[in-house]
């Protein structure tokens, strides 16, 4: 069964190909899954229904108990040869309902194979957590298929309803099913059907939660709304998920819990009331529409008021009834769509006050509308007329069943007066799409294949089918009804049980629903008058005017809160950090241990750079802030160094020098002041909160220090560090070994970076549109130093003359300092800034061609390159059998040069390299390069007043 | 565990320091004082590892070594700085040629959204439902009908 449903899955994603080859034929490969997938379950089915279910147990997280089950029994079998052998006819019948060459069909046929995928995996399901998944798969994929059309706004906001409010009944679901697993210990369905929780306040409030959800999906009261609108979707769409499908999920739920749950208190009065409600009102809505689509919408809402309120009366009779109601339903209203599609392909309109003429010209179509049609009013020999007489039949029982005969008779009028409505659409369904009208033109349909007409024909035929089969079908349906207790009588389909009430109700539901629509003028008008007069409650404005206080409550709320000050938010933020954390920290402060200092060394260090952090704050020159920045930054790499971390220091001092360098290549174009500001309140305020927040966090350090009682957990990294790592520099062995997802992390965010200066500075997303091709310069005076053609006054001949001389040694030495980095301090970070200072020295010698000659690669190739090395090279331990990131230590004896003892992480190393590598030159090219070149464009444009500046 | 009370001090005043400048609005205050603040932080990872020691390579010395976690933590770190940084002075650069200053400015559309607060609107983006048109597939048939009641004549 999982292989079934997956199934599913990987054809819809193959479809866009299918598409390709096939064009809208691919629909019939398509529906071969669906197709399938019915012949395979056919066996299981039969199994089941003889009292023989199959179960399907695959584990899936172990670790949170989280398993994938499946079953076929009696109930989820029958409703799920409904679910595929509908869907495999709907998708047959898209490869004409599509014209040729649809530009959309390729994601359509995707996404209806998936949902039909969806549904399957949702019927079958036998755990509460994958019922859910699958139901919220179906949910979101009906929003794409309600949202087929998206340039009509009705069509978008249609989408969203369905989507808001059957997530809103999911969620409340989850929450329910949560509850069940909970209460009876085990997330298993048929488990805790088989022994279910015992009945207290915790259980009601769950099947409370999990009948919101199976009514919002089966569009009840108050949810029915969403239902009618759905009908955006293509007429193949509404004629699969919201007659076949997605509708009956609720059902089915309900159904599937009713044998042991219907008990629980609230079940029936909320299910049979709201369901009868919701079957009168829709039967009320449909007689007034025009649109025949729309008219079949509102029958469906009508139809599942029926069916729940049938499904959830809870008695064997009932459950009997309202599972072959299900199928008939299934087969009746399907039909009826698909019958809907064709005349709206063929004639254009589905107003019925247009259509007209149509007998004549369609007589095969217009019998399946009548075999349909008559068995959704349950005329007989038709499955409808005999699963209502089984209806009519268990709730004549139904008040001696329960021990209620006055709730019984109401649910049974209530009923009655549903299925008249119900005669009446359906004879205006008929009427008004075949009917020859006075005065109105008759259509002359457009021919199509047979084949199109002839899908809902064979749907219909099974209407009539299964209704002269109702013998043969009796046992097979009762197997799920027998879970329940015995009731006043033994339900079965058959076309005659005698003179019973039941057939007495379907001649008095026949004969008023004939007279209703003989009479709708008048009912209308009727209806009309109650309808403007009486204010009754709307549901739908009910949630558009929660919708609408939700957004208003949104635009307040942010109104409020977000003031959009940088400042203010981070004043905010910070102020919380020492009060929030800062009041623990003063109830748990103790007089600390402390220590003046490890040496000497840090003393002055020290000192140097809290006088540099304060003169940073006090000056007003950029350029002296970021110098005093620099000494910081130097005394920290001190600071390293005396504390025993070389190759902390030696990044530190690295990365300090090209940051410098970056702040001066930006601020030549700024302003050398910053702008001029009041000595006021606000900076004290500033001066106040960094105050606080410096405080705050030497408090956290005092504590933190003095707090530690644990044995550090790298105590014990030195020996596997050389013996599993490889490398003797512990540090280096924890970035590329130890902690390597962690510098993997951080590897994607210096990409990132590297990406968004060069896109700010260039202005372009993709780098392949860049229009710069990097290109290496000869110079023309083969003498010179360098091949630099920077203007004379800006050129150093000594400085060109140093770069020349050390760079090449620099880069063999950035090299040398990756590969040794295992073993002693260095490593691809330190080894991938001295290089890129190499670089930095060239372009600052001889200008940007400069930079172009020593590399002529563009820096995306050198980052992707790096990422990609990494990547690779934290696969490859796993072909030599051992974890992703590992280090494998292979010894390789060479002639000669002696023994090569290398260790994969050094592949590691590489990429950390070329990435490093790759952020400067991006930096080098957008900050240097690339501001030079707009500068020499405004200097152009400024002796040149017609040319365009680029900014 | 005794506390080094000046590797304390530098923490504390370069997070100060470094607080009180990201307070400012100039692009290029903020970026000084994010470098200063993760200096400092830098430092704080020192200072609660422990004691100073031999560097952390095998072999080079007898005596007790430093703790390599902190170290190669705060060594992912001082890379990161450098791209984060070399990101926002291009943020800088950007501003300065989009605005002529570096100044980072109040947000415009937050400042929409509270004026439409004081006057009690909805959001722009509200679907604000309109009866007058109808959900439809819009692809065979172009039945725009209105759900009006049927009225006699």
């Amino acid at each position: 069964m999982v292989f079934l449903v997956a199934l599913h899955f990987l054809v819809a994603a193959t479809s866009p190909v299918l598409v390709r080859m096939l064009d809208r034929r691919a629909f019939l490969v398509l529906a071969l899954v669906p197709a399938a997938s019915f012949v395979w379950l056919l066996g299981p089915v039969a199994r089941a229904t003889e009292g023989d279910p199959t179960y399907e147990h695959v584990t899936w997280i172990p670790q949170i108990g989280l398993d994938v089950d499946f079953a076929v029994n009696a109930l989820s079998g029958i409703v799920a040869l409904l679910v595929t052998g509908v869907g495999a006819l709907v998708l047959i019948y898209c490869t004409w309902y599509f014209r040729p060459n649809d530009p959309e069909i390729w994601r359509f046929s995707g996404v209806l194979t998936g949902f039909a995928g969806a549904m399957l995996g949702l019927v079958l399901a036998d755990n509460v957590y994958v019922l859910y998944v699958f139901w919220e798969l179906t949910t979101v994929l009906s929003f794409l298929l309600i949202g087929h059309n998206p340039e009509r706004r009705a069509n978008r906001r249609a989408a969203l309803n369905a989507l808001i409010v059957t997530t809103f009944g999911g969620l409340a679901m989850l929450v329910g099913l949560v509850g069940l697993h909970l209460a009876s210990d085990t997330p298993r369905l048929s488990a805790i059907l088989a022994d279910p929780p015992a009945a207290g306040p915790a259980v009601t409030a769950s099947i409370a939660l999990v009948l919101v959800g199976a009514l919002s999906k089966s569009a009840l009261l108050p949810f029915h709304f969403w239902l009618p609108g759905a009908m955006a979707a293509p007429t193949p769409v509404s004629a699969y998920l919201h007659a076949a499908a997605m509708v009956k999920a609720g059902v089915y739920l309900v159904a599937l819990l009713a044998p042991v749950f219907a008990d629980t208190p609230g079940w029936r009065p909320v299910l049979v009331g709201l369901g009868i409600a919701t079957m009168i009102l829709g039967g009320l809505r449909a007689l007034r529409q025009y649109d025949v689509k729309l008219l079949l919408a509102y029958g469906t809402v009508s139809q599942l008021g029926f069916l729940v309120a049938v499904v959830g009366a809870g008695t064997r009779s009932a459950a009997f009834a309202g599972l072959a109601l299900l199928c008939a339903h299934g087969l009746f209203k399907s039909a009826l769509f698909l019958v809907v599609g064709v005349i709206d392909r063929s004639v254009g309109t589905r107003d019925l006050r247009e259509l007209s003429g149509l007998r004549a010209a369609r007589p095969g179509l217009f019998v399946t509308t009548v075999v349909a049609a008559a068995s959704m009013a349950g005329l007989p020999v038709l499955f409808g007329f005999t699963a209502k007489e089984a209806a009519f039949a268990a709730f004549v029982d139904l008040g001696h069943d329960l021990g209620h005969p006055g709730w019984g008779l109401a649910a049974l009028v209530g009923t009655v007066v549903g299925s008249i409505l119900t005669v009446a659409y359906s004879a205006r369904f008929v009427w008004g799409t075949f009917a020859d009208k006075k005065g109105v033109e008759p259509c002359t349909p457009r021919d199509f294949s047979p084949w199109f007409a002839g899908v809902p024909g064979i749907l219909a035929a099974c209407s009539l089918a299964a209704g002269l089969a109702g013998p043969l079908l009796t046992p097979r349906i009762a197997t799920y009804a027998d879970q329940f207790p015995e009731g006043s009588h033994e339900a079965l389909l058959t076309l005659w049980h005698g003179f019973t009430p039941a057939l007495w109700l379907s001649v008095v539901a026949v004969v008023a629903g004939v007279a209703l629509y003989a009479g709708r003028h008048p009912v209308a008008a009727a209806q009309h008058a109650v309808a403007d007069r009486l204010p009754l409650p709307d549901a739908e404005r009910a949630y558009q005017a929660v919708m609408r206080g939700v957004d208003r409550l949104a635009v307040e709320v942010t109104g409020r809160t977000q003031r959009g000050s940088l400042p203010v938010y981070l004043g905010i933020i910070l102020v919380t950090l020492v009060l929030v954390p800062g009041s623990a920290l003063v109830r748990a402060w103790q007089t600390p241990d402390v220590r003046i200092a490890d040496n000497p060394l840090q003393v002055v260090t020290g000192l140097i750079m809290i006088a540099a952090a304060i003169l940073t704050v006090r000056s007003r020159r950029r350029l002296r802030a970021v110098l005093l920045l620099g000494v910081t930054g130097y005394g920290t790499s001190i600071l390293f160094v005396a504390h025993g971390a070389p190759d902390l220091a030696l990044t530190q001092v690295l990365v300090e020098t090209f940051l410098l360098v970056t702040f001066v290549l930006v601020l030549r174009r700024l302003p050398p002041f910053f702008s001029d500001r009041p000595f006021n309140i606000a900076r004290w305020v500033r001066v106040g909160v960094g105050t606080a927040t410096g405080l705050a966090v030497a408090g956290f350090a005092f504590v933190a220090t003095n707090a530690r009682t644990a044995t550090p957990i790298s105590a014990g990294w030195a020996k596997p560090a050389y013996e599993y790592g490889g490398g003797k520099n512990i540090v280096n062995v924890a970035l590329v070994d130890i902690r390597a997802w962690d510098t993997i992390g951080e590897l994607s965010v210096l990409v990132v970076a590297a990406t968004g200066i060069a896109s700010l500075i260039f202005l372009l997303t993709d780098r392949s549109m860049r229009q710069v091709r990097v290109r290496r310069v000869v110079s023309e005076d083969s003498n010179a130093w360098l091949a630099a053609n920077l203007h004379d006054q800006r050129r150093s001949i000594v400085f060109e003359i140093i770069t020349r001389l050390i760079f090449h040694t620099v880069v063999v030495f950035s090299i040398f300092l990756m590969i040794s980095g295992h073993n002693s301090p260095g490593g691809g970070f330190a080894g991938g800034l001295i290089a890129g200072l190499a670089l930095m020295i060239r372009y600052l010698a001889g200008g940007r061609e400069e930079l172009d000659n020593a590399a002529p690669v563009d820096a995306g190739v050198v980052l992707g390159l790096g990422l990609a090395v990494a990547a690779l090279s934290g696969l490859l331990p796993t072909l030599l059998g051992g974890g992703v990131l590992q280090s494998a230590i292979i010894d390789i004896a060479i002639p000669v040069l002696g023994e090569l003892h290398l260790v994969t992480s050094v592949f590691f190393d590489i990429g950390v390299y070329l990435v490093v590598v790759g952020l400067a030159l991006d930096v080098l090219r957008s900050l240097g390069s690339g501001i030079d070149a707009q500068m020499e464009d405004e200097d152009a444009a400024a002796e040149d007043p017609n040319r365009e500046v680029m900014t | 565990m005794t506390a080094n009370l000046m590797l304390i001090a530098v923490v504390g005043v370069m997070v100060g320091a470094g607080v009180t400048l990201v307070l400012e609005r100039s692009l290029t205050r903020i970026l000084v004082g994010f470098v200063l603040i993760g200096n400092g932080l830098n430092v704080l990872f020192l200072v609660v590892s422990g004691p100073a020691g031999a560097a952390p390579i095998l072999g080079l010395s007898g005596d007790p070594m430093a703790d390599p976690l902190p170290q190669a933590m705060a060594l992912t770190a001082i890379v990161i700085t450098l791209g984060t940084t070399a990101f926002g002075l291009a943020l800088a650069y950007r501003a300065w040629q989009l605005t002529g200053t570096d100044d980072v400015q109040d947000d415009l559309e937050d400042d929409l959204i509270r004026r439409r607060a004081e006057r009690d609107e909805v959001s722009a983006t509200f679907d604000e439902v309109d009866d007058t048109e109808l959900p439809d597939e819009g692809y065979a048939g172009d039945a725009t009908l209105a759900p009006e009641d049927e009225v006699p004549a």
